[in-house]
């Protein structure tokens, strides 16, 4: 039983075959990390599942009830319950830490339920909590823009947080970030891979060491391999691939 | 506990009472109700001030707020007025039909409107009423229409627009497109807003002929008065909460957003469509006090002027907008009403009526270059609230939250 099932899809860009025949599929509590040199698709990837880019063919299907997230736009993916973490903070730097936390908070989208919504107490405790729990608690009223890049990062993780997604794509979620916070991030990505989905995009060998779960190796676009990173690294295939120029 | 909406919006509580102050002294000044040393034609330019204030509002939720730049929202503007034109003209050629027929066999509601006709067509050769004046004898009708035309064409536009996600500079053209094409097609006679002569008389209130034009120019400025006042409570609601905090994501990073689960299509088409309505209705305010509209109020350049006014008042806050609206529009009134001394340089006279475009632009392109924030910064500079000078972009993680220039210095 998988939350996510991606098969056989294919995109071209310009000519540039950047994903070729892909099939990818995770369970509802599962923590996957991928890898693959620069250009093998990862982003591509994550963009097609969150709706940026369409493919030119193939199948995304989300859920028990196999929704086509193909028919569906970024709005409605994200809906749904697809949360995705960008490599580079993008926070809302005009907007205070508070704010940024409460637009991410799980509630109504429309633009009229919106726009007569008013934080209710329930509220206010739900981003006091996920700023402690990514250590901005005394950091609710400063403007985001102010925060460091390791702050800003945090601070993505809590509006991720926020969203309460089934499935987390998270990429380079370590990048700019001390060791200790590193290991804080792993933490945090293995708890949350106990009841979620996650997926993560990741350059840093020792980084998905440490995650220590299921690893998919891409390459120019499609799965080179797939297993326990132990598994993957001994693959031939993969060795070339990494090391081979 | 809670605290109040006024005490958590100070600038709204200020804003309301400098409203409430000025609108008194003008009334306490004006000829009609007061010592008389403000005079009629200048209490209804005030009074248009403040309707051109409204319509500010609308262009800041609009570009300061939410990031599009419309430059087409004084078709709006136009068409709010077109549609209260429409019953002020026929409601009070009726009154005069019916005046001058006095004494004869009443008309048949036929011979009436023939009359009435023939009396507004005239003009451009025709005795025939068109079809868009068919509800123009019904004041609730038409006033109906003052928000339901604007906002009908803003949401239609707003759908394509929108929805095949035409952002930045070509969204900006395209509504450009939108107010010239109307305005080319209210010049021609057979649009049935009688062309270029446009509607006027429309100082006269039908019913209220005792009343005298001293006396109504006060109560337009009460009318229009309540209405910013309006106006800014709306827009100020619209911010405060979490729209607000959406649309200036939208503004600043759209695709982000996105990612979050909101609409940004549905969310431009709200704002866009909710200021197409404000703008409307205060132009519906601002030509009573005008007495004539015609099509060349909708050209695009006075769309242009009225970015630039948020521009100079200072987007993205409220007040700046009104600030701008009322400093730019009565300098502009001051320049160009002939009353501006000129300046002989000996070689060449300037003349302010022919270079006051030439010194807007200038102030224009001054702010935009070195107080992006407009007139309303002094707010911010008096309360010492300087943001920190930040830039170059980020120099990664280990130096934090500093950027290039910070770092250097």
């Amino acid at each position: 039983m998988s939350l996510l099932e991606v098969s056989g899809i294919s995109v071209t860009f310009d000519g540039f075959r950047a994903i070729n025949n892909l099939s990818f599929s995770i369970g509802p509590a599962e923590l996957r990390a991928i890898i693959g040199p620069n250009g093998a698709g990862k982003t591509t990837f994550m963009d097609i599942v969150t709706g940026k880019t369409r493919p030119d063919e193939g199948k995304v299907l989300w859920g028990e009830k196999s929704v086509n997230l193909l028919k569906m736009n970024e709005a409605q993916i994200a809906q749904a319950g697809v949360g995705r973490k960008f490599q580079r903070p993008t926070v809302f730097e005009d907007q205070s830490v508070a704010e940024n936390l409460m637009m991410a908070l799980k509630a109504a989208r429309s633009p009229w339920k919106v726009l007569f919504w008013r934080p209710a107490k329930p509220d206010h405790f739900r981003v006091e909590a996920l700023a402690k729990e990514v250590g901005l608690g005394d950091q609710l009223d400063r403007k985001s823009g102010e925060l460091s890049h390791g702050q800003k990062q945090w601070l993505e993780i809590g509006m991720l947080l926020a969203q309460e997604p089934r499935l987390l794509l998270v990429d380079e979620p370590a990048a700019g970030m001390t060791l200790a916070e590193r290991e804080q991030t792993t933490a945090l990505l293995v708890e949350l891979s106990k009841s979620h989905a996650v997926v993560v995009v990741e350059h840093d060998m020792e980084f998905v060491r440490r995650l220590d779960c299921r690893v998919t190796v891409l390459h120019e676009g499609s799965v080179l391999a797939e297993g326990s990173l132990d598994h993957v690294t001994s693959n031939p295939q993969v060795i070339e691939v990494y090391l081979g120029r | 506990m809670k605290p109040g909406f006024l005490s958590r919006n100070p600038s709204v509580l200020t804003f309301l009472a400098v409203l409430a102050i000025f609108t008194l002294a003008v009334t306490f000044l004006s000829e009609a109700y007061g010592a008389g040393l403000v005079s009629t034609s200048m209490v209804k330019t005030l009074g248009k001030t403040l309707t051109l204030c409204l319509i500010a509002i609308a262009m800041d939720l609009i570009w300061g707020y939410t990031g599009i730049l419309s430059l087409g929202h004084f078709a709006f503007f136009g068409l709010g007025g077109y549609m209260v034109g429409m019953w002020l003209m026929y409601a009070r050629t009726r009154e005069i039909v019916l005046s001058s027929a006095g004494g004869a066999l009443p008309m048949t509601p036929q011979e009436l409107q023939d009359a009435i006709a023939t009396q507004i067509f005239g003009v451009v050769g025709t005795s025939e009423l068109p079809a868009v004046w068919s509800f123009a004898g019904s004041l609730p009708a038409q006033l109906a229409l003052v928000v339901l035309v604007p906002g009908i064409l803003a949401f239609v536009f707003g759908w394509f627009a929108f929805k095949s996600r035409v952002t930045g500079v070509y969204l900006s053209i395209l509504t450009q497109a939108m107010t010239l094409a109307l305005s080319l097609y209210l010049f021609q006679n057979d649009s049935g807003l009688r062309g270029n002569n446009g509607l006027s008389g429309l100082q006269n209130i039908p019913g209220l002929d005792a009343v005298g034009q001293d006396a109504l120019s006060v109560w337009f400025l009460w009318a229009s008065a309540l209405a910013l006042a309006l106006g800014y409570l709306l827009a100020n609601f619209v911010v405060s909460g979490k729209f607000g905090s959406v649309i200036r994501g939208i503004r600043d990073d759209e695709a982000r957003v996105r990612f979050l689960g909101y609409s940004v299509e549905n969310y431009k088409l709200f704002v866009f469509t909710l200021t197409a309505i404000i703008a409307a209705i205060a132009g519906a305010l601002y030509y009573p006090q005008a007495g004539i509209i015609n099509p060349a109020e909708i050209a695009p350049i006075a769309s242009i002027y009225l970015a630039v006014w948020v521009a100079i008042g200072g987007r993205g806050r409220l007040y700046g907008a009104v600030i701008g609206a009322a400093f730019v529009s009565l300098v502009s009134t001051w320049f160009t009403g002939g009353r501006a001394p000129d300046v002989p340089l000996g070689f060449y006279t300037i003349k302010w009526v022919d270079w006051w475009s030439v010194l807007l632009g200038l102030s224009f392109v001054l702010v935009t270059l070195f107080a992006p924030k407009g007139i309303a910064g002094i707010v911010d500079w008096v309360q010492g609230l300087r943001p920190p000078k930040r830039g170059g972009t980020p120099l990664g993680p280990d130096d934090g939250s500093l950027q290039e220039k910070e770092a250097l210095e």
